[in-house]
């Protein structure tokens, strides 16, 4: 079977919980038609960099999925349908990401002691 | 030996600089990933555009692939298209 990352946004009015509900729904999507997810984050309620459907946030939902192409098809299919979802996006990968994905480990990385603070943004510098 | 041809170059030239190396090659270099907008957000200008490799000297098979990620990181929201 193949392995994909499937992000998907819920709208911003909807809660927590039911940003949970949806995602066992579409995991018993996936495992009826003979998939399984090996891995299921909730990055929470994060603002978006533009408004997308004239939401300015959104619930952000990670899944790493072990499926055939058909159960991944028919999951997309139902998203579309289903109006509290705003976006969704299924990334083929060759190996699925063990641990907390570069999101979640983001907090973690900030007060890392072993660098020094080199002050401010630090961007490619031009010349 | 490697210094001494720097120091003699600079001595011609005052104003040449190291080829820097690409970011992304070598051991303990960063994976890519659309999700890692901390990495991706190094590599794209104020203006939110992606920045040529002739500036951040990042390698052209390393740039296709940067440029995957942070078209990916755009689509899902959490990098801008344009900024303002």
């Amino acid at each position: 079977m193949a392995l994909y990352e499937h992000i998907f946004l819920a709208r911003q009015d909807v809660s927590a919980q039911q940003v949970e509900e949806l995602t066992n729904a579409l995991t018993e999507v996936l495992t009826s038609n003979g998939g399984k997810v090996t891995k299921n984050e909730y990055w929470g309620l994060k603002s978006l960099s533009y408004r997308i459907k004239k939401n300015r946030k959104a619930h952000y939902s990670l899944l790493n999925i072990d499926a055939p192409h058909a159960a991944v098809t028919e999951m997309e299919r139902q998203m579309s349908i289903n109006e509290d979802i705003l976006r969704f996006m299924t990334v083929r990968v060759d190996e699925l990401e063990e641990g907390p994905s570069a999101m979640m480990q983001k907090r973690d990385d900030r007060d890392r002691g072993d660098r020094p603070d080199r002050g401010g943004d630090r961007r490619p510098r031009r010349f | 030996m490697a210094i001494r041809d720097l120091t003699t170059s600079q001595a011609r030239r005052p104003f040449q600089r190291r080829r820097k190396t690409c970011p992304f090659s070598g051991p303990n270099a960063p994976k890519i990933d659309y999700k890692d907008v901390r990495l991706l957000s190094r590599y794209v200008s104020e203006r939110g555009k992606i920045v040529p490799s002739r500036i951040t000297a990042v390698s052209a098979k390393k740039q296709r692939e940067l440029a995957r990620a942070i078209k990916r990181a755009r689509f899902i929201g959490i990098m801008p298209y344009a900024v303002q």
